[in-house]
């Protein structure tokens, strides 16, 4: 390729670099870079408030977290396409597993930033394998699968590098592929929630159960289908040019069944919840201050966006569906958030508790809008939301 | 019921019997939201067909 050509390739002749947006974006990346510079050669003291207390802060809770529940649109839409034969779907598989690899991979940038000696992230997986740790599991799960959403991906990037061959051999372990990439989710994102278990002291009872490895897994399901919904919803709007007839034909159809999926698994998610509860005898802590705030999340963000969610899905009405989706994001963050920082610790007395510094609130939109600004980099130039030309036929 | 839980098995039986009556709710209250859920489906199929 001429020096040329992966010029107009990359940089589109006809769009304007110098928009308020990308002032904006921007400036969000010059603070962004700022911050790294002070985190690497000042330490976390520098960025982030982080203490014995609290050694895991916003970057874990948000970016880690609801950053990995988030991305699990990813295996539920090629799962209920390639392994439950929900061909209806497949416009939606694309995006979602862009959007789960991006997910991922800023998981993994983020996590360069929080570890004390990143270089060392290597290490629990080719020097000292903890493997009675669940620490070892996520790592060695994370690491394992975001190579997979690395190669899922990787078929789109090269339909339009035009490298048929290699796009091709990839294409066929499409269903090998998901299949791993169900159990490797399976695996993590329940082990995510289990590593909590360790810690019954410090988590308020609220939230601390046997079982949240199983609540932190079934709330990754609806987290994903709904991060699908609102990340389609979002593209619908901004990238309508870019999508085909297959994928607005289809479009209605994935947005209508993953909101009854949502629904479904978001009634089910409520009932365990209160059954966990009732296991731990709990009950008396819900008059408490806690006990408001636990509430607000089961009956704010999991029991309202669900009956949306069922009401809009009878009536065909996607403006609520929409909604509902946006609700059910925002609770799934707000659940890691108390999980990991706002019911962790919660017998400490205020002046000891944790608030994000100011550079660990900026590295995390730091982190939000490199994702954002590769996505729309991505699907403004390859073929996310139609199909290549050359390859119609093998879909 | 003694409102006083001396004993582990005081605990697991004032717990199990909840979470037992809990269970049977949630299962009919689960096959109620379903029908809820689905209950235009028919209709929505009906009237696709009829376009």
């Amino acid at each position: 390729m001429s020096q040329d050509a992966v010029k107009t390739k990359f940089f589109p002749p006809d769009r304007s670099f110098y928009t308020p947006v990308n002032m904006v974006v921007g400036c969000i990346m010059a603070v962004g870079l700022l911050f790294t510079v002070l985190r690497f050669t000042g330490g976390l003291s520098m960025v982030t408030n982080l203490d014995d207390n609290y050694p895991w802060g916003l970057w874990i809770g948000f970016d880690l977290m609801a950053g990995v529940a988030l991305a699990a649109g990813g295996y539920t839409t090629s799962a209920a396409c390639y392994l439950f034969g929900m061909k209806r779907f497949h416009s939606a598989v694309r995006p979602a597993i862009l959007t789960a690899f991006l997910g991922y991979a800023l998981v993994v940038v983020s996590l360069h930033y929080d570890v004390g000696r990143p270089w060392r992230l290597p290490y629990p997986l080719f020097w000292s394998q903890g493997t009675t740790s669940l620490l070892f599991e996520v790592g060695l799960c994370v690491a394992l699968y975001l190579t997979v959403l690395f190669l899922e991906y990787s078929v789109t990037a090269l339909e339009w590098l035009g490298l048929k061959k290699l796009r091709h051999i990839i294409h066929r372990l499409t269903l090998v592929l998901t299949i791993f990439g169900v159990i490797l989710s399976t695996l993590h994102q329940s082990s995510l929630g289990a590593l909590f278990i360790i810690a019954p002291s410090k988590l308020h009872p609220l939230w601390y159960s046997q079982y949240l490895a199983v609540y932190f897994f079934i709330s990754s399901m609806f987290a994903g289908l709904s991060m699908v919904i609102f990340e389609g919803s979002l593209s619908h709007k901004y990238f309508h040019d870019k999508m085909d007839d297959t994928y607005l034909g289809e479009h209605d159809g994935v947005v209508l069944g993953f909101a009854k999926g949502a629904s479904f698994i978001m009634f089910a998610y409520l009932v365990i919840k209160v059954i966990g509860i009732a296991m731990d005898n709990t009950w008396h802590y819900l008059g408490s201050g806690y006990g408001m705030w636990f509430l607000v999340e089961m009956l704010g963000f999991v029991a309202l966006p669900g009956f949306l969610y069922a009401v809009a899905v009878r009536d065909r009405n996607f403006g609520l569906i929409r909604k509902a989706a946006l609700i059910t994001v925002l609770g799934i963050v707000l659940n890691r958030l108390n999980v990991c920082l706002i019911a962790f610790n919660w017998y400490l007395p205020l002046e000891d508790r944790y608030f994000p510094h100011i550079g660990e609130i900026g590295l995390t939109i730091f982190m939000v809008t490199i994702g954002v600004v590769a996505f729309k980099f991505i699907v403004t130039r390859m073929p996310i939301f139609y199909e290549h030309p050359d390859y119609k036929e093998s879909h | 019921m003694h409102d006083v839980i001396y004993t582990l098995q005081d605990f697991m039986l004032h717990t199990k019997n909840i979470t037992y009556i809990l269970m049977g709710v949630g299962l009919v209250a689960y096959v109620a939201f379903w029908n809820f859920l689905t209950g235009k489906d028919d209709d929505h199929e009906a009237a696709g067909k009829e376009e």
